[in-house]
C-alpha cells in the first residue's frame, strides 16, 4: 500500500499560478484579521467565493463546456493549499467545489450538469452534504431517511439529518437515502439532490460547543422532489456516497486547518528562538512539509487516473492530528512568548483553533474510523 | 532508471541479506560476496555523473537503493558508498575503482569519530571544512578503535596514517553537507525499514492466533497497524522530498524535514512493532531486531529529530510567520533551477 505515495513530484509551470492567487489575497486580505482567517475553511462570504469563481479559480477539474476550467489536479492543489494557508473564507463554495460538482460531473445526468455546474463554477451554488443522522453517524450505512417514489415518478423524502455544515446557508443538499423501503444497510440507498428552500424542508442551527452557527439539523417532511432529482443510479448510492467520501478526504484542507494559528506562533516567537520554541515550531515545519509531500503524491495519482483512497486516508488521519498537534504545541509555548500585539493576536487565535480542534478528527470520517480503513488496505481485517 | 535500479538492489539483497548473514556481520564479519555483486552492479557509483565513469543517476532515482538498503537492513555501506563518490565527484575528483568507501567530516591530523563501517571500508572521502577540501584518503594503515551503534553496526574512531592523501580538490559544498547527507541517507534507511516493519507486523497479525483467531481481528491490534503504517508513509514521502531537492547537494529544509518526521516515525513505528510481535519478538532468535535496533541506531545518527527540529526551527524563525509558507511551499517546488 506505501506503494501509493509515489514520489512527490510538482510539475514546472505552477509557480505563475501560485504567485497570481498570492497577489489576489495580499490584495484582497490587507485588513483581515488573524481571528478570522484561524477559522481556516469554515470562514464563509459569499462575495469572496463569487470573487474566486470570477478569478477562474473554482470548478478548476470541471470541463470548460459545464463552466469549469479543464485544469489538472495540480492547479486546483495550488490554488486550494494558498487559499487554505492564508486562511481566506472559502467555506461557502468549499463543499460544492470539492466534492457535489465532480460527483455531478460523474453521476449526473447531461440536464444535471448543465443546471447546476455552472453556478458552481461561479461561485454562486453552494452545496451541503447529507450523510449523517441522528442514529447514523460512523454506521453511514445504517441510515434511515427514506424517498418514496411516487406514481409519477416524484420522490417523497422524510426523515431527519444532522451535523450538515451550512445547511442554513446554502441553496442545496445531496442527501443520502433509502430509496427501497425494504432494503438493509448498503442496499436500496440513493443519492437525491435536495432543494432546501422546497417546502417540508426544516433547518435548525446547532450551535458548536464555542457558540458558533456552521451546521444544522435538516428535517425533511413530506419534501416533494422531481424525478430528475436522482443523482446517478437508483440503489447505487453507497457506492457513489464512498467515491465522494474519496474526494472528502484527499485534500490539503486536511492538514492545513490550523495554519493560522501556526503562523501566529512563528511571528510571536520571534526571530532568536530558545531550544524548546526552536525545537516545537522546527518540528511542526517538519510534519507539514512531510505532510504535504504526501498529499502531492496524492494529487499525482490522481492525475494519473488512479483512486488512492488509501494514501487519502492516511493523509486525513496524520494530517488531522497534525492540526491537533498545532494546538498542543501552541499551548506548551504560550507562555513563553515574548509580551506584545504578536502575542495577544496568538492567544486569541489559539483559542478559536482550540475550540474547533476536536472536530478536526470527526468530520469526513472520525480517526478510528480511517484508521479501520487503513488496517483494511494492510491485509487485517 | 529508477525502476531498474529497483529491481536490482531489491533482487541482490532479498537473495543474499539473510538473518546468518546479519548476525555473522554484527559479530564483526565482512560480507564479502555481498559487496562483489554490489560492485559489479556498479551500484556504489550510481550518483556519480556519467563522464566521471558513474552511472549518471540522480537522487529521486538513488533513492529507492537506499530504501531497499534498510528494508533489507543490508549490512555493507553502500548508502555511505553512493554519497561518498558523489562528494568526491562534486569536487571533481575520481572515484577508487574497487573497496568499499565511506564518509567522514573533519580533520585529517585529528581522530575522526563515528566512521560508519570504519574497520572494513578501504577509502575515505573526507570533507575538511576548514580548508573547504574534499579529498580521497586510503585507510589501508589507518588506526581503528572500533565501536558499534546499537545495531551492531561499525561505527568507528578513525586516525588516518602519514601518506594517506590520495587526491583532494577544493569544494564549494556547505560545511554542513557531511551531516546533510548523513541525515538524508538514513532518513531513506529509516523510511525502508519502517515500510518492512509494517508489511511484516501485518503479516505476523494474521498469523498469531489468541482467544481462537488472529490477532489482527482485534480493534486494538489494527488501529496500532494504521498508525504504524502512516508513520512509515510519512517517512517516506518526507524523504522522497529531499532526494528529490538534493543538488546534488542535500538541502537544508527537506532534509530538515526527512531525518525529523523520519526519526519520530521510528520511535513509533518500532514500538508498534514490538507491540504487535510481543515476547518473541523480543529474542534475539527472531529477525524483528534487525530492523527495529536499525531504526533506533539511524534515528540518533547524523542528526537527532530533535537536532533537526531545532535546525528547521531557527531557519523558519528568522523568516517570521509571513516567511512560514513561501518556505514550506518553495521546499518543494517544481519551477526552480536546479
Ligand atoms: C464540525 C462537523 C461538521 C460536520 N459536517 C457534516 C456534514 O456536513 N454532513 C454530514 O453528513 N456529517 C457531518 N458531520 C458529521 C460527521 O461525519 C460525524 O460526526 C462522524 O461521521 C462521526 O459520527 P458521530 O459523530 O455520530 O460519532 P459516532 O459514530 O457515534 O462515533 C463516536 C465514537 O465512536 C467511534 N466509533 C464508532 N464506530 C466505531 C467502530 N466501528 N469502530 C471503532 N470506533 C467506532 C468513533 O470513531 C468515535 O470515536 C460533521 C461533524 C462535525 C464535528
Amino acid at each position: 500500500m506505501l506503494d501509493q505515495f509515489g514520489p512527490p513530484v510538482l510539475p514546472p509551470g505552477l509557480e505563475p499560478l501560485r504567485a497570481e492567487v498570492r497577489a489576489f489575497l495580499a490584495d484582497w486580505g490587507s485588513a483581515y484579521p488573524a481571528e478570522k482567517r484561524a477559522l481556516s475553511w469554515m470562514g464563509f462570504d459569499a462575495e469572496f467565493s463569487r470573487a474566486l469563481g470570477a478569478k477562474g479559480w473554482l470548478g478548476l477539474s470541471i470541463p470548460r463546456e459545464y463552466g469549469g476550467h479543464d485544469a489538472s489536479p495540480f492547479e486546483r492543489f495550488v490554488v486550494n493549499e494558498e487559499l487554505l494557508a492564508a486562511g481566506a473564507p472559502v467555506t461557502a463554495h468549499w463543499i460544492a467545489d470539492r466534492q457535489s460538482a465532480p460527483l455531478l460531473l460523474r453521476h449526473g445526468t447531461e440536464a444535471q450538469k448543465q443546471r447546476y455546474l455552472p453556478a458552481i463554477c461561479a461561485g454562486e451554488l453552494y452545496f451541503c452534504i447529507g450523510m449523517s443522522e441522528p442514529a447514523s453517524g460512523s454506521d453511514l450505512a445504517s441510515v434511515r431517511t427514506k424517498a418514496d417514489r411516487q406514481a409519477d415518478g416524484a420522490w417523497v423524502l422524510n426523515g431527519r439529518k444532522v451535523w450538515t455544515t451550512n445547511a442554513d446557508r446554502c441553496q442545496a443538499m445531496i442527501a443520502l437515502v433509502r430509496t427501497d423501503p425494504a432494503s438493509e444497510r448498503h442496499a436500496g440507498l440513493s443519492q437525491i439532490l435536495v432543494d432546501l428552500t422546497l417546502p417540508g424542508v426544516m433547518i435548525r442551527p446547532i450551535k458548536d460547543l464555542s457558540g458558533h452557527e456552521h451546521f444544522n439539523e435538516v428535517t425533511f417532511d413530506d419534501v416533494r422532489v422531481g424525478a430528475d432529482a436522482l443523482i446517478g443510479v437508483e440503489g447505487d448510492g453507497w457506492a457513489q456516497t464512498t467515491s465522494e467520501l474519496a474526494f472528502e478526504r484527499s485534500g490539503p484542507e486536511r492538514f492545513l486547518s490550523a495554519m493560522t494559528l501556526f503562523r501566529c506562533l512563528v511571528g510571536a516567537v520571534g526571530p532568536e528562538p530558545d531550544a524548546r520554541q526552536a525545537v516545537e515550531i522546527g518540528r511542526l515545519a517538519a510534519w507539514l512539509i512531510a505532510l504535504r509531500s504526501m498529499s502531492i503524491s496524492v494529487t499525482a495519482q490522481l492525475v494519473s487516473g488512479q483512486d488512492p483512497v488509501w494514501a487519502a486516508s492516511c493523509v486525513k488521519d496524520l494530517g488531522t492530528g497534525y492540526e491537533q498537534d498545532t494546538v498542543e504545541v501552541a499551548m506548551r509555548l504560550i507562555d513563553s512568548l515574548p509580551p506584545g500585539p504578536q502575542a495577544t493576536t496568538t492567544r486569541h487565535v489559539l483559542a478559536i483553533v482550540q475550540s474547533m480542534a476536536p472536530s478536526f478528527s470527526l468530520r469526513g470520517g472520525t480517526r478510528e474510523i480511517l484508521r479501520g480503513i487503513l488496517a483494511r488496505g494492510l491485509g487485517v481485517r | 532508471m529508477r525502476t531498474l535500479l529497483q529491481h536490482s538492489i531489491e533482487r541482490l539483497l532479498a537473495d543474499a541479506v539473510t538473518p546468518d548473514l546479519l548476525r555473522a556481520a554484527e559479530g564483526g564479519a565482512w560480507p564479502t560476496d555481498l559487496w562483489a555483486k554490489i560492485e559489479e552492479l556498479g551500484l556504489p557509483l550510481a550518483a556519480v555523473p556519467e563522464d566521471l565513469g558513474g552511472a549518471g543517476a540522480s537522487w529521486t532515482d538513488i533513492f529507492v537503493v537506499i530504501r531497499a538498503c534498510g528494508a533489507a537492513a543490508a549490512p555493507t555501506p553502500l548508502p555511505e558508498a553512493i554519497l561518498a563518490n558523489s562528494l568526491l565527484a562534486a569536487a571533481g575528483l575520481e572515484s577508487p575503482e574497487s573497496g568499499p568507501i565511506v564518509f567522514a567530516a573533519g580533520l585529517a591530523d585529528a581522530p575522526l569519530a563515528a566512521v560508519p563501517w570504519g574497520r572494513h571500508a578501504r577509502w575515505l572521502a573526507l570533507h575538511d571544512t576548514q580548508a573547504g577540501q574534499i579529498a580521497l584518503h586510503s585507510l589501508a594503515r589507518a588506526r581503528i578503535v572500533p565501536d558499534n551503534n546499537v545495531a551492531g553496526e561499525p561505527r568507528d574512531t578513525v586516525t588516518l596514517a602519514a601518506g594517506s592523501l590520495v587526491a583532494g580538490a577544493a569544494t564549494s559544498a556547505a560545511t554542513d553537507a557531511v551531516m546533510l547527507g548523513g541525515a538524508m541517507l538514513r532518513s531513506a534507511q529509516m523510511a525502508g525499514a519502517l515500510g518492512r516493519l509494517t508489511e511484516i507486523s501485518a503479516d505476523y497479525a494474521n498469523e498469531r492466533v489468541q482467544f481462537g483467531r488472529p490477532i489482527g481481528k482485534f480493534q486494538a491490534v489494527q488501529q496500532q497497524l494504521a498508525v504504524l503504517a502512516t508513520q512509515a508513509a510519512a517517512a517516506v514521502s518526507a524523504s522522497e522530498a529531499a532526494f528529490l531537492m538534493a543538488t546534488p547537494c542535500a538541502d537544508l529544509v527537506t532534509t530538515a524535514s526527512a531525518k525529523a518526521v523520519s526519526g519520530e516515525a521510528a520511535g513509533k513505528g518500532a514500538g508498534i512493532a514490538h507491540a504487535v510481535f510481543g515476547a518473541i519478538g523480543f529474542t534475539h532468535e527472531h529477525s524483528l531486531h534487525f530492523l527495529t535496533r536499525r531504526l533506533w541506531a539511524w534515528r540518533g545518527e547524523y542528526g537527532s529529530d530533535a537536532f533537526w527540529a531545532d535546525r528547521l526551527g531557527r531557519t523558519l524563525a528568522a523568516r517570521g510567520g509571513d516567511g512560514l509558507w513561501p518556505l514550506v511551499t518553495a521546499a518543494l517546488c517544481g519551477d526552480q533551477d536546479r
